[in-house]
């Protein structure tokens, strides 16, 4: 049996990937740090310039920046005296493929089952009307 | 039919779903408890389930497969707790990718009207267990957390 990567099928991941997406998704847990990513995609920013829209100092600011890069989520470089942050998008796309896996899972299997329910309901009201007062297959 | 709602706590290790269908309560659970007719539902359309054992009774275990094309085959398993009713059922769930992070699922079935819904609680061995597995980005219902994910990943995904 085949186990490696992500099981699509429900979307439950293999154990590496788990420990990967924990750190992604404890990074993403916090509004302020979905907010800093939010203002990342709009290009590279400073310590000051992402805490400008918060009332939080700029270190508290830092420890965030901090969580966002253990996660694999930002890349930090310098320019001159100012260190700037950069968006890294794709462990946020593996973590969204997956989490799109896990919900298009049921969604579809839900919607295979308004189909089945259609024809078990049309089964029993044909069977209803041939005299069967149960209404219950008996396939 | 509604669209199906997911619901994950912050802080507690369980994800909540419900989803209406238009059937009454009986014939839903039967679609549930089956395995002739769970097998024409539970997965995608592209999966290939087979049923090893579905025996839905208290102590009654389960096993199936789904597979792919490509012949890759990702194998579940879990026990009944509890005989199951057309009220609901308990049952334990486990990859078995991932042994031992098993969760315990509770189904409960409501019908008003001639419509069914279906609410699933999956409880988890930790909060972190739960992120990790299932709950943490699905969008809608999310209680706190997630909500800006999609909009954020559209945002990257539009940016080259």
């Amino acid at each position: 049996m085949e186990h490696s990567g992500t099981d699509v099928g429900t979307g439950r991941p293999a154990p590496s990937f788990v420990t990967e997406l924990d750190a992604v998704f404890g990074a993403l847990a916090d509004p302020i740090r979905r907010s800093i990513l939010a203002r990342l995609t709009e290009g590279e920013a400073s310590v000051a310039e992402l805490s400008a829209p918060f009332s939080v100092s700029q270190p508290a600011i830092s420890r965030h920046l901090k969580v966002l890069e253990r996660a694999g989520l930002i890349l930090r470089s310098r320019r001159s005296t100012a260190r700037l942050s950069h968006l890294r998008a794709e462990p946020l796309r593996e973590a969204t493929a997956w989490l799109a896996g896990y919900r298009d899972f049921w969604e579809e299997s839900y919607e295979r089952l308004d189909e089945l329910l259609v024809a078990l309901l049309e089964e029993r009201t044909d069977r209803s009307q041939a005299g069967d007062p149960t209404g219950r297959s008996t396939s | 039919m509604t669209q199906m709602q997911v619901t994950a706590e912050p802080g507690v290790p369980q994800v909540i779903t419900t989803r209406t269908f238009d059937a009454p309560r009986d014939l839903v659970f039967r679609a549930f408890t089956e395995p002739e007719l769970l097998v024409q539902w539970l997965g995608p359309r592209k999966y290939t389930m087979t049923i090893e054992r579905y025996d839905a009774r208290d102590g009654g275990t389960w096993r199936y497969l789904h597979a792919d094309d490509a012949g890759n085959a990702f194998g579940f398993h879990g026990v009944f707790h509890g005989d199951p009713s057309p009220e609901g059922f308990v049952q334990t769930f486990e990859f078995e990718g991932a042994p031992g992070n098993v969760s315990m699922d509770t189904l409960t079935l409501e019908e008003d009207g001639g419509t069914t819904t279906v609410r699933t609680n999956s409880v988890f061995q930790s909060v972190e267990a739960r992120d990790a597995m299932v709950a943490s980005g699905m969008e809608d219902g999310m209680s706190e957390g997630y909500d800006r994910l999609d909009e954020l990943v559209a945002q990257l995904v539009a940016t080259p």
